[in-house]
């Protein structure tokens, strides 16, 4: 075993040669996603003779697209990193918008209704950290229950029917927040700039800080990359798994008012298979579903990449079908080249060898 | 035996030439020319040479890294060869893969068992090599070829419809050759077969292992232990750093030069004895307990000592170490810390000076797919923040000065720990008490699985520790480094402590005889012991 690793030809650290920079810079696990949605990008750009896909309006739009899914899916990095998974993130989705749309239908006035639907999300991951952390029941199995909990809990919530609060209750902030545009400039004290991305771009930065340069997140690392370690290593395992799934809720909750402001309604219908649509971006963006690694730079590409694909195929004048199709092809082939960097399976080292 | 001596060697010009001429066992299995292997442009592996005959029992000896590995990886159709070339019964032999390694007769028994846990003993054995008609399994002939294999091997009584997650460890390693004979194996691989096998248990598997030769089975032996090598094995080969450097019969050698070859210098103090002076109390265990063991143990450890703890595996050394570091809860006793009680948590034991070094590097010891620099300071972070905070450069730095004292060979800190030979690993490991500036050491195995020369290293550490004042309690089943390293030693048996002295007053035997209970059938037990056994093998020796 040994030999087969000392054999690997090493990148020696003390040339610090410009290329020697850039192949480290390469060898980032974030680097694949980015160029991989460069790719695409630069794919759907060259085939478009029309000039709109890659026109100021259409890249805002597939940023806002982008950002609904990204939001969600940077706590849903947190916890994959951790070496979990929160299926029941699309249904704790819809009922974060359910709640909130109640609320403003109920005209409680957005600042309850937003705080409700964040306490929401945060109430949804601590059950869901809570049950994992108490009962070491695998988070695959208590996040499919609990999707389904939320679920209910959603149609109860809506009474089963999609809610549409009155445009009157709804602030101008979050109206904006899904928007692809901001205001022109500085009109009736708006921003400039499209305030979901501002709002996507604080949270991811937030998070990195979190992740990278805090105790806390170097544990949530070491504990989704073995939690025996960890455990020796006096780390409350419990304690922190039961933080990360919280960090899952309030992003959900964050999702939800992106979502909310995207289609001003909500249904407990919405949430069914976003949250595949989240582990998709993580694992596009370098997330591995063993845990351990996943990185904020690689799930903000791998969401554009999904916002990228659905636009381009629409361009291309292919309907909704192909995107899906697309989309999953991309989804292997990205994970699938990441993991033949490091670890080529035995067929195609022979075909190599050959 | 017959060997190929690369040319830069002239080792083995001690070889008799008589032995050539007269070998009674005629031609070889298994015969290797020049075997080379190279990854990335890196020859990790060159002009390795052998012949096996028929019952003949080759040991592999090296350090880690010295290519044992690739060899028996070449050797069983994991890797292809890129120099030299091999024959199987005078054809060529260039297996494409371990199935057609084995189909062809070389089975391997790997160091981690490769069992699937959820199927049955018969469905293990017979895995890859089901007797079928047309897709159907044949299972009543299935049956009779694992019950046959079985009792070849002395295992008669298992049952094999029993699910192989139930069985232990040794049983398991059974299962694996029992694989190797229903396929006609000729030549069997082991590597490292006994790491994790209780003595018994290990005198079973030897007591097999001559059944094996004594059928015509040939033997291919990876083993860090030399005792256990000359118990089993009749001829040597060394590789270092990829070359064969050595090679004869283990007859005319003795284990200085075995050492030697394998390090390539004199290990001249293998147990280095670094002076260092016991104080005062410090950890005072008092009827200790935990539900699984260990029972009533009353024990101290003083400032700068080494506690050795002894005893067969499954004696609750292990549990013992895990119940003062809190990974299991005790159930009654106390536990002082210079007289003062320690608290439940880890993270407080942790703050108050306790550290562990797990017996299972790769299950619990470390996070193998995180850096060193992330191994190292997982154990007290707070150490190196501030309000939560990393301090990101005094962490590497920390890392940096400890990656360099242990002595750990790595590309940088920012190299995942997986990537490193065992005995890097393991260097990791220790750095990481030093990172927490552990004052009580609870060592579980320290040098399992580590060449001779970081065994050494690592002997050294401890000695050095101890003279700081630390206090190190190590559990080991290496009898001769808990003799060489120890001031007390505490023997366990059935998760009680029978016997702590000093170790002046300990003897190997005496220790055998203390973990088995001394019933009187100890020391004919302890001289059945491997460790204890200095006695060279033959091959014609008498199968059990």
């Amino acid at each position: 075993m040994s030999e087969s690793i000392s054999s690997r030809p090493a990148a020696d650290p003390s040339r610090r040669t410009s290329l020697g920079t850039l192949l480290r810079l390469l060898a980032r696990p974030d680097v694949g996603p980015v160029l991989a949605m460069l790719l695409v990008a630069f794919f759907f750009w060259a085939i478009d003779s029309g000039g709109v896909f890659a026109s100021p309006t259409n890249v805002r739009l597939m940023l806002a697209n982008a950002a609904r899914i990204a939001v969600p899916a940077l706590g849903m990095t947190v916890i994959i990193i951790a070496g979990g998974i929160d299926l029941s993130s699309g249904t704790a989705l819809a009922l974060c918008s359910s709640v909130l749309a109640k609320m403003l239908e109920l005209e409680f006035g957005w600042p309850v209704a937003v705080t409700a639907c964040l306490l929401t999300g945060v109430g949804c991951g601590l059950l869901n950290g809570g049950i994992i952390s108490l009962t070491g029941i695998v988070p695959f199995v208590v996040t499919l229950g609990t999707m389904s909990i939320f679920l209910g809990l959603a149609n109860l919530v809506t009474n089963e029917t999609s809610l549409e609060p009155p445009r009157s209750s709804i602030p101008w902030w979050l109206n904006d927040l899904a928007a692809a545009r901001g205001s022109s400039l500085g009109f009736e004290g708006k921003p400039w700039f499209p305030l979901g991305l501002a709002v996507e771009g604080l949270a991811a930065l937030l998070l990195g800080i979190v992740l990278y340069a805090t105790v806390f997140g170097r544990r949530i690392f070491a504990i989704g990359s073995n939690e025996r370690t960890a455990r020796l290593c006096g780390i409350p395992v419990g304690l922190t798994k039961t933080a990360v799934y919280t960090i899952g809720g309030l992003f959900v909750a964050l999702g939800a008012l992106y979502q909310f402001s995207f289609i001003k309604q909500a249904s407990a219908r919405d949430g069914i298979g976003l949250e595949l649509q989240f582990i998709a971006a993580v694992v596009i963006g370098g997330g591995s579903l063993n845990g351990g690694r996943g990185s904020i730079i690689g799930t903000l590409a791998g969401a554009m990449l999904a916002a990228i694909i659905e636009s381009g195929v629409v361009q291309l004048g292919l309907k909704s079908p192909a995107k899906s199709i697309v989309l999953g092809a991309v989804i292997i082939a990205a994970v699938g080249v990441d993991r033949f960097r490091n670890d080529p399976p035995d067929w195609l080292r022979r075909l190599i060898r050959r | 035996m017959r060997t190929d001596p690369p040319s830069r060697s002239s080792a083995d010009s001690s070889q008799p030439p008589a032995v050539r001429g007269d070998d009674p066992r005629g031609k070889p299995i298994l015969a290797a020319q020049g075997l080379g292997k190279q990854f990335g442009g890196t020859w990790v592996l060159e002009e390795v040479g052998f012949d096996l005959h028929p019952g003949e029992s080759l040991a592999i000896v090296g350090e880690n890294g010295a290519g044992k590995s690739t060899l028996m990886k070449i050797l069983s159709g994991a890797h292809r060869a890129d120099a030299g070339r091999m024959t199987l019964d005078g054809r060529p032999f260039d297996p494409a893969d371990p199935a057609d390694a084995l189909a062809r007769g070389v089975a391997m028994i790997y160091q981690e068992l490769s069992l699937a846990p959820d199927l049955s003993v018969e469905d293990n054995v017979m895995l890859g090599q089901e007797r079928h008609r047309f897709g159907w399994l044949r299972r009543g002939e299935q049956r009779r070829k694992v019950r046959e294999v079985l009792a070849v091997l002395g295992y008669g009584d298992l049952d094999p419809r029993r699910r192989v997650a139930e069985l232990s460890v040794s049983v398991r390693q059974m299962i694996e050759i029992a694989r190797a004979l229903a396929a006609e194996a000729r030549v069997v691989i082991f590597d490292e077969p006994t790491s994790s096998l209780t003595l018994p248990d290990v005198r079973r598997l030897f007591a097999v292992i001559d059944t094996l030769r004594a059928r015509g089975v040939a033997i291919l032996y990876i083993s860090h232990f030399l005792e256990e090598v000359r118990r089993v094995c009749e001829s040597y080969l060394v590789l270092r750093d990829g070359r064969q450097v050595d090679s004869g019969e283990l007859s005319s050698t003795d284990d200085r030069r075995l050492v030697a070859s394998m390090v390539g210098r004199d290990v001249d103090e293998f147990f280095p004895r670094i002076p260092h002076e016991v104080g005062e109390d410090r950890l005072t265990l008092r009827d200790l307990s935990s539900i699984d063991g260990p029972y009533d143990v009353n024990l101290t450890v003083r400032r700068g000592e080494i506690l050795g703890i002894a005893g067969l595996v499954g004696a609750g050394r292990t549990e013992l170490l895990r119940a003062l570091m809190g990974l299991e809860p005790a159930s009654s006793g106390s536990l002082l810390l210079d007289g003062k009680p320690l608290g439940a948590s880890i993270a407080g034991r942790i703050a108050r000076g306790l550290g562990m070094v797990s017996e299972d590097r790769k299950s619990e010891g470390l996070a193998l797919g995180l850096p060193i620099l992330e191994n190292a300071t997982l154990g007290r972070l707070r150490r190196f923040s501030r309000g939560g905070l990393l301090l990101g450069s005094e962490r590497r730095r920390t890392t940096e000065r400890l990656v360099e004292s242990f002595r750990v060979r790595c590309r940088g800190i920012d190299q995942p720990v997986g990537e490193l030979s065992g005995g890097n690993q393991q260097k990791v490991a220790l750095a990481r008490l030093a990172a927490q500036d552990a004052e009580i050491l609870l060592l579980d195995e320290p040098t399992r699985g580590i060449d001779v020369g970081t065994k050494a290293e690592i002997y050294r550490r401890l000695g050095a520790w101890a003279s700081e004042g630390r206090s190190i309690v190590m559990v080991s089943s290496y009898l001769p480094e808990l003799l060489g390293t120890c001031d007390r030693i505490a023997v366990m048996s059935r998760g009680r402590i029978v016997a702590v002295r000093p170790v002046a007053e300990w003897t190997e035997h005496a220790i055998l005889a203390a973990a088995i209970g001394g019933d009187g059938s100890s020391s004919d037990a302890a001289s059945d012991m491997p460790p204890a056994d200095p006695r060279p093998h033959s091959s014609d020796g008498p199968p059990r």
